[in-house]
């Protein structure tokens, strides 16, 4: 070949000289597992769903969301989102409003009557749930996936469970319950209302079920014995609650003393506030900070003219005069009783002391062993009873809608893998998502956006849901300022700031990779890593 | 520059997937130029090399890669063209040390008498052949207003030849010919120029400074470079762990923090008047850019902060007020 004066050589690309050799740490692309989902104690793919969200595709977040819990528009307003408080945005200005998108997502699937898909396939099998609360209408869906034949049972007149006589309006309007219901029954579940399962052995035998899953809630108050004399009015908080559903709200009168620390103990006090009583007085033994309820609720219960009698015990009653003892909380943090005593005048008296699962549908169930009022289970949900599993505030957990939920998915996972004569294969879990992991540089400044409340002064004479939701726009902002920790979420950082030109960029939705040939894993990447996706590993030599 | 609402994930980084094709920074795309591609010998983690390639893509896609580029000695051109190899994708010439303007500038015109002016010329190199060694072609080529976008790629010192001092080396720094010794350790206060005001003064149609931090603020002042005619001067912040002694992994931190403290302003101007600043988001102390540097480690030498890290932080003081940083 002919040169040019003084050339001797042809050009030569660069790309003939490998680099990679030089690299003694590499980077490689990892998954983690974002605090959010670790959190969800209906083991919602959160991260996931809101990657939908953030580029306003809805319908495919709500799927996504739906993969996991049915219940979106319930979970949005009832759940105490231990996403948020595991957040890691909250270390950086305030967490991500998962809980408000999950509403907005819920109540946009009921406007628009997105739905689910029947299964393709029948397995042939059947399967009893008895109990049409939030674990038993989300093993039901679950089941009903997989492609088995489900029932419903439920002793109530309607579907719900707790969720619709156990927590009042103001917070769950109950037309969100009928239609996340209704979504669940039009898959083929066959709901039966009004028919109480008193023996699960007879049951499954005469109906021929394969398995059953039992998620009977907490409806039996618990009763504290207070010597009472003369005419005093004193009911529980589960039958006050529930006889909200009825005709005829209660009559309390005009003072009345609700005895109790839990959320119930605040929902039956907001409620009293709601039906006309001028003063709602909560009594418990121990002190706000002690409160098993949450103080977000405990806060819009004192908004709403709720007040507190703290570390008092009730002695005596005699007829609308109730004796107080003072208490004192000792160095380990028990209450103890003073001596110290003051009377309080009330039109009635609740008590919301706890409540008790009614197990006697388990009397003649061989195997099943019952253990501090609740139903022994093994890892997969499983009774003693091969086939019969429980969840729910039957088993031992923090009864919330979101527990519930969770137990639901969960035995309807291992109901599913039993009937298949398989054990579930439960993938490890990533590693955590730690909020070090981020390079929080790469995100926008980017406040919450906070929920509109109802006045207080419009609260307490209607149960019109006191918080509101989110419109489009805001739900769009708040879904977008979720961090995608531990993730990929394809913002080319890596791609763009490797200055050997190493990373390989796939397209959307397909990432990106490392061209080993030429990285000399100066570990620029994963530095600038806004989520902290990619890890660096000493090479072996 | 664009301003994006809702982007909460991406108004920082260098791509995002919720913004159309067109939106989308040079760098994120699949279809970017690759001007510096892989095989080139600098350093891990060399900050010239990466503000190189994101200067000359978004030049590249701007002249819609009608485009020659003319190299001064230094690293760049070292690490990239070992004869008769290449990591440039496109015409590259290479002359001498202190040519690069003049030797554009001959470029630019042959362009233009051959009838080929929609071929674009623009001149890179590095500190040292910038504002000491090629300093008077430069002033030629600003005076003359010649066609010619200059890039020059500031890593604070001759890097290539084994880290001497040049007249971009900050006061204290260490550097072979300012060894960390003697009363006055480092480079001396008082020393030094900074060449993007002296362009401004010779009132070209564009002057600005930009970091390999910022990639939306460089590729948009490129682009906007490459929009006008006659003599055009872009000043890269480009981090050097080598001569800096910092991690590899530290350079787009230590770019970023340059910006932060202060320390490198970021503004353009347009005939010889400042026409925008790049406001400091996150104000950070200048000892958290130093301390990240072992040409710094004299300064904090058995945990006693030296004295002169106060004269540096007095340095970026006079920066946000002279050309107003923070947000006021």
């Amino acid at each position: 070949m002919k040169h040019p004066f003084a050339i001797a050589l042809d050009v030569g690309s660069s790309k003939a000289n490998h680099t990679g050799s030089w690299r003694t740490l590499r980077p490689e692309y990892v998954d983690r597992l974002p605090p959010c989902n670790a959190a969800c104690p209906a083991g919602e793919d959160i991260q996931g769903w809101l990657f939908h969200a953030e580029s306003g595709d809805y319908e495919a977040a709500w799927h996504a969301l739906t993969a996991n819990n049915p219940l979106p528009a319930i979970m949005g307003r009832v759940c105490y989102h231990p996403c948020e408080g595991a957040c890691n945005r909250g270390q950086l200005d305030s967490a991500v409003g998962i809980n408000a998108v999950e509403r907005f997502l819920g109540d946009l699937a009921i406007a628009e009557g997105w739905g689910f898909t029947p299964p393709a396939e029948e397995t042939g099998k059947r399967v009893l749930v008895v109990g049409a609360g939030p674990a038993g209408l989300s093993a039901a869906y679950h089941l009903r996936r997989a492609g088995h034949a489900v029932v419903l049972r439920e002793a109530g007149p309607m579907a719900g469970g707790m969720m619709r006589f156990g927590i009042p309006k103001y917070r769950l309007p109950r037309d969100v319950i009928d239609a996340e219901v209704a979504r669940i029954t039009a898959m083929g579940v066959g709901l039966e209302l009004n028919t109480k399962v008193d023996d699960i052995e007879k049951t499954m035998t005469e109906h021929g079920f394969d398995a059953a899953f039992l998620a009977v809630g907490a409806h039996i108050a618990r009763r504290a014995y207070i010597p009472a004399a003369g005419a005093a009015k004193i009911l529980d908080a589960v039958s006050l609650l529930r006889s909200m559903e009825g005709e005829a709200p209660p009559l309390l009168g005009r003072r009345v003393v609700v005895y109790g620390g839990g959320n119930t103990a605040i929902d039956v006090a907001r409620t009293a506030r709601r039906l006309g009583a001028e003063e709602a007085i909560i009594v418990y033994r121990r002190t706000r900070e002690k409160m098993p309820a949450h103080d977000f609720e405990l806060e819009e219960a004192l908004e709403e003219g709720v007040s507190m009698k703290w570390l008092s015990t009730i002695k005596n009653i005699d007829g609308g005069h109730l004796e107080i003892e003072k208490m004192a909380l000792d160095d380990k943090g028990f209450p103890q009783p003073t001596g110290e005593f003051e009377t309080l005048e009330a039109d009635s008296l609740v008590l919301a002391l706890g409540q008790d699962v009614d197990l006697s549908l388990l009397d003649k169930a061989p195997g099943i062993e019952i253990e501090n009022g609740v139903v022994k289970v093994g890892p997969n949900m499983m009774t003693g009873r091969p086939g019969v599993f429980a969840g729910g505030d039957m088993a031992p957990s923090e009864r919330t809608v979101t527990v519930a939920v969770g137990h639901g998915k969960k035995a309807a996972r291992h109901i599913d893998a039993w009937l298949r004569g398989a054990a579930l294969d439960v993938a490890a879990k990533h590693a955590s998502a730690s909020f070090d992991r981020l390079n929080t540089w790469y995100y926008e400044d980017a406040p919450a956006t906070v929920r509109p409340m109802l006045e207080a002064a419009r609260r307490i004479d209607s149960f019109s849901e006191v918080q509101g939701g989110l419109d489009a726009t805001n739900a769009l902002y708040e879904a977008r300022r979720c961090l995608s920790c531990g993730n990929c979420f394809e913002c080319d950082n890596c791609y763009g700031v490797c200055p050997d030109n190493a990373v390989i960029k796939l397209g959307p939705g397909k990432r990106f990779s490392i061209d080993y040939d030429y990285c000399k894993g100066c570990g620029l990447c994963a530095a600038e890593c806004p989520c902290g996706a990619i890890d660096m590993v000493p090479e072996t030599l | 520059m664009q301003k994006l609402k809702f982007y909460q994930k991406g108004t920082l980084t260098v791509g995002n997937r919720l913004v159309d094709e067109a939106s989308h920074n040079v760098q994120a795309s699949q279809e970017r130029s690759n001007s510096l591609t892989c095989g080139h010998r600098a350093c891990q983690g060399c900050g010239e090399a990466l503000g190189a390639r994101y200067a000359i893509d978004a030049a590249m896609r701007a002249a819609g890669k009608q485009l020659i580029a003319v190299n001064a000695t230094g690293c760049l051109e070292v690490f990239t063209t070992p004869y008769p190899e290449t990591s440039w994708q496109m015409p590259w010439m290479h002359s001498l040390f202190g040519n690069a303007a003049a030797v554009a500038t001959g470029a630019a015109a042959a362009m233009r008498v051959t009838g080929k002016s929609t071929t674009r010329v623009v001149a890179q190199g590095g500190d040292g052949g910038t504002t000491d060694i090629g300093f008077g072609c430069l002033s030629g080529m600003f005076e003359r207003n010649d066609d010619v976008l200059y890039i020059c790629y500031d890593n604070e010192g001759y890097m290539n030849t084994g880290v001497q001092r040049s007249s971009a080396t900050p006061p204290a720094a260490r550097t072979a010919t300012t060894p960390a010794i003697g009363a006055q350790p480092g480079n001396v206060f008082g020393t030094g120029k900074f060449v993007p005001k002296i362009a401004v003064a010779h009132d070209i149609p564009y002057v600005a400074t930009a970091s390999v931090a910022d990639l939306h603020d460089l590729e948009a002042k490129v682009t906007k470079a490459m929009a006008f005619h006659g003599a055009r001067y872009i000043q890269i912040n480009v981090p050097c762990p080598l001569g800096w002694g910092a991690a590899s992994h530290d350079t787009i931190r230590l770019a970023r923090l340059a910006i932060e403290t202060g320390l490198f302003p970021i503004f353009e101007a347009e005939y010889g008047r400042i026409t925008q600043v790049r406001r400091i988001r996150r104000p950070k102390p200048v000892a958290e850019y130093l301390k990240l540097q072992r040409r710094y480690a004299h300064l904090f030498r058995d945990g006693v902060e030296d004295p002169r890290v106060a004269r540096i932080q007095a340095i970026a003081d006079r920066h946000i007020d002279e050309y107003g940083l923070l947000e006021t």
